[in-house]
């Protein structure tokens, strides 16, 4: 169970919330691994944005359309509910103004699908209890001075994160390894403290 | 020791030779070609131009489908020589983009047929205004029409129409040859699969139209210059020096200059406490403005800086998204960071417009110290993105056709088979 399965699984099931032929919006979109799947398997629309020039040359290749971009910055470009799907997975946690971020996705984006690790989960709570510790796992694999991951959250908090920013999570889906080579499992008791990662379904408030 | 070292270079010639015909073999540079455009040329201003001719070279082959056409266009000072190939004379000459296009670079000349021509107006074999007019037998001078960024873009296009070449795999250009790459997509859009622009913007703002002011200024002020019709006497060096000059000082980067330059005093120790060139800024400078009197026609750049300053993606449009809405082609965006003459904030504008019209574009800045130049500097960095953006262009469009020319090898080699029997 590696931190490389955890992602592959999140998005599959990102796929599985994203209808047919939908335009897609990947912000954070690495190498566009996700980008392409959506297009070649869903006939979806997919634009990219991303900061790193190996990624964004990598998703070129791909036949991809990526724009680098600083998602700090906003999406001012982009037209009101240009998109259906505005997607931002395993990113959240890297940005400096998350708030900011949110609030963009609900304004161009119809529904926004939003990865995250939850630092609720038990291990990294029994970590930092009983190591006294900054929490290192294999899904939060960094020490606290060289992690990219400036915003951790837990599920909680991201309940109120959502509605403090004029959204509303349509769907929350609580996930933790099961156990077996790149499975994941709905964890439906406690999420809090048992989930390790969520996926969660946004739109617009009203 | 005689032994070693004339097996070492005879070893060596051996490779070089090797090197040559295989490059010859599988990528052919043409030369420098001409061709007449038949019937006139309708421009942007009205005026028709009568028996154009455009100076182009090509490398590599049309493909089956000819399906691997790739435009390059170049930039103010540019000419169609863009990647090594012989001259008039059959000597070998380096490529002005060479470290871009050329078998194994990012434009490889084994898969892609390159196309480059002299922009109409030009001074380079292309029709310009140092060119005859027919109706006086005297070189055009300020007689010859002004000519925008379409109208290069249209004549090229004509070219093709010539050549036979119905749709391009990639319009590729840098700064002037960035606004004719994006020219091409407003203007003939079902003719281009993609789109490469680098360096360049949408509309000059009127920082860069200053400089290019300067410039003119410069020129129509020498003596020499002499409303244009110089050709008799020598045309005005020291305007289109000092219009040289001052293109240079805007294609580098404070950066470059300090570290190319600093305050480097040239061939003395102390001051001179003269007006003598010391500084090497100076001496680069003034080495810039020299060489460029050598080969361009004043007019030339007075014409080619206006056609910078005229140019607007929206025009006639409203917006460039609505000029590009539901636009075919694929755009490729690269800018510099250090540029401050085609600065980043414009093409990431461009970037905007073309998203929010739904087109497919990409976009990347550069980190570099080189400023403008960049472009012409820093080939790695931008290949890092062109490779496989015309690579997957490639695939696209010979998806189909990579079986179909198998097929009629297959065919053909059993015709032949057939015959011999």
């Amino acid at each position: 169970m590696t931190a490389a399965d955890i992602m592959r699984a999140d998005l599959r099931l990102i796929t599985g919330f994203v209808p047919q032929e939908s335009r897609v919006l990947d912000l954070g979109c690495g190498d566009g691994s996700l980008m392409a799947h959506l297009r070649d398997e869903r006939g979806c629309e997919v634009r990219g944005v991303e900061l790193i020039p190996q990624e964004i040359a990598a998703a070129i290749s791909r036949g991809l359309s990526v724009v680098q971009g600083d998602l700090d910055e906003g999406l001012a470009g982009y037209p009101d509910g240009s998109f259906d799907v505005v997607i931002l997975s395993q990113t959240m946690q890297v940005v400096r103004k998350p708030a900011l971020v949110l609030r963009e996705m609900l304004r161009v984006g119809r529904r926004g699908i939003i990865t995250f690790p939850n630092f609720g989960y038990w291990r990294v709570r029994g970590y930092l209890a009983l190591k006294g510790r900054m929490p290192i796992s294999e899904s939060i694999p960094f020490s606290w001075y060289d992690t990219p991951n400036i915003h951790h959250t837990t599920l909680r908090d991201f309940r109120d994160f959502v509605s403090a920013n004029g959204g509303v999570i349509e769907r929350e889906v609580p996930l933790v390894a099961a156990g077996w080579h790149d499975r994941v499992r709905e964890v439906r008791v406690l999420p809090n403290l048992l989930a390790d990662t969520a996926v969660a379904v946004v739109r617009p408030k009203g | 020791m005689t032994g070693v070292t004339r097996t070492k270079s005879a070893a060596k010639a051996t490779a070089t030779t090797a090197s040559v015909s295989d490059v010859g073999a599988s990528a052919p540079a043409s030369g420098p070609r001409l061709c007449v455009l038949p019937g006139g040329l309708g421009l942007v201003s009205g005026r028709t131009l009568e028996h154009v001719e455009i100076a182009y070279e090509t490398w590599g082959q049309l493909n089956f489908d000819r399906s691997n056409a790739v435009v390059v266009c170049h930039a103010l000072s540019g000419d169609s020589h863009v990647a090594a190939g012989p001259d008039a004379d059959g000597v070998q000459k380096p490529g002005w983009w060479e470290v871009m296009v050329g078998p194994g670079k990012a434009i490889d000349t084994r898969r892609f047929f390159v196309i480059c021509s002299n922009v109409l107006g030009g001074c380079s074999g292309s029709t310009g205004p140092g060119s005859i007019d027919p109706e006086t037998g005297k070189p055009f001078g300020l007689q010859f029409p002004l000519i925008t960024i379409e109208d290069m873009v249209d004549a090229q296009a004509a070219l093709l129409d010539v050549l036979g070449i119905e749709k391009l795999l990639a319009v590729v250009g840098g700064s002037m040859g960035g606004m004719q790459a994006l020219s091409w997509a407003r203007r003939h859009p079902q003719r281009l699969r993609t789109c490469v622009a680098v360096a360049t913007t949408p509309r000059l703002a009127a920082q860069a139209i200053a400089f290019n002011e300067v410039g003119r200024t410069a020129i129509l002020g020498d003596p020499a210059f002499d409303g244009g019709n110089y050709y008799e006497h020598g045309q005005p060096d020291q305007g289109l020096a000092i219009a040289r000059m001052i293109g240079h000082i805007t294609y580098l980067s404070d950066e470059s200059m300090r570290a190319k330059f600093g305050r480097k005093l040239r061939d003395r120790e102390a001051p001179a406490f003269d007006f003598v060139t010391e500084f090497e800024v100076e001496s680069y400078l003034a080495h810039q403005g020299q060489k460029f009197v050598e080969r361009f026609d004043a007019n030339t750049y007075l014409y080619m800086t206006k056609a910078m300053d005229y140019f607007d993606l929206a025009t006639g449009a409203g917006s460039v998204a609505a000029a590009f809405a539901d636009t075919p082609v694929r755009f490729l965006t690269l800018t510099f960071s250090s540029d401050w003459l085609f600065p980043t904030y414009q093409t990431r504008g461009l970037v905007d417009a073309l998203r929010a019209a739904f087109a497919e574009v990409s976009f990347a800045e550069i980190e570099s110290p080189y400023g403008h130049d960049a472009f012409l500097l820093e080939p790695e960095e931008q290949a890092r993105y062109i490779e496989p953006f015309l690579e997957h262009a490639l695939e696209e469009a010979t998806g189909g056709a990579d079986a179909a020319e198998t097929a009629a090898a297959i065919d053909l080699a059993n015709a032949t088979e057939g015959d011999a029997l």
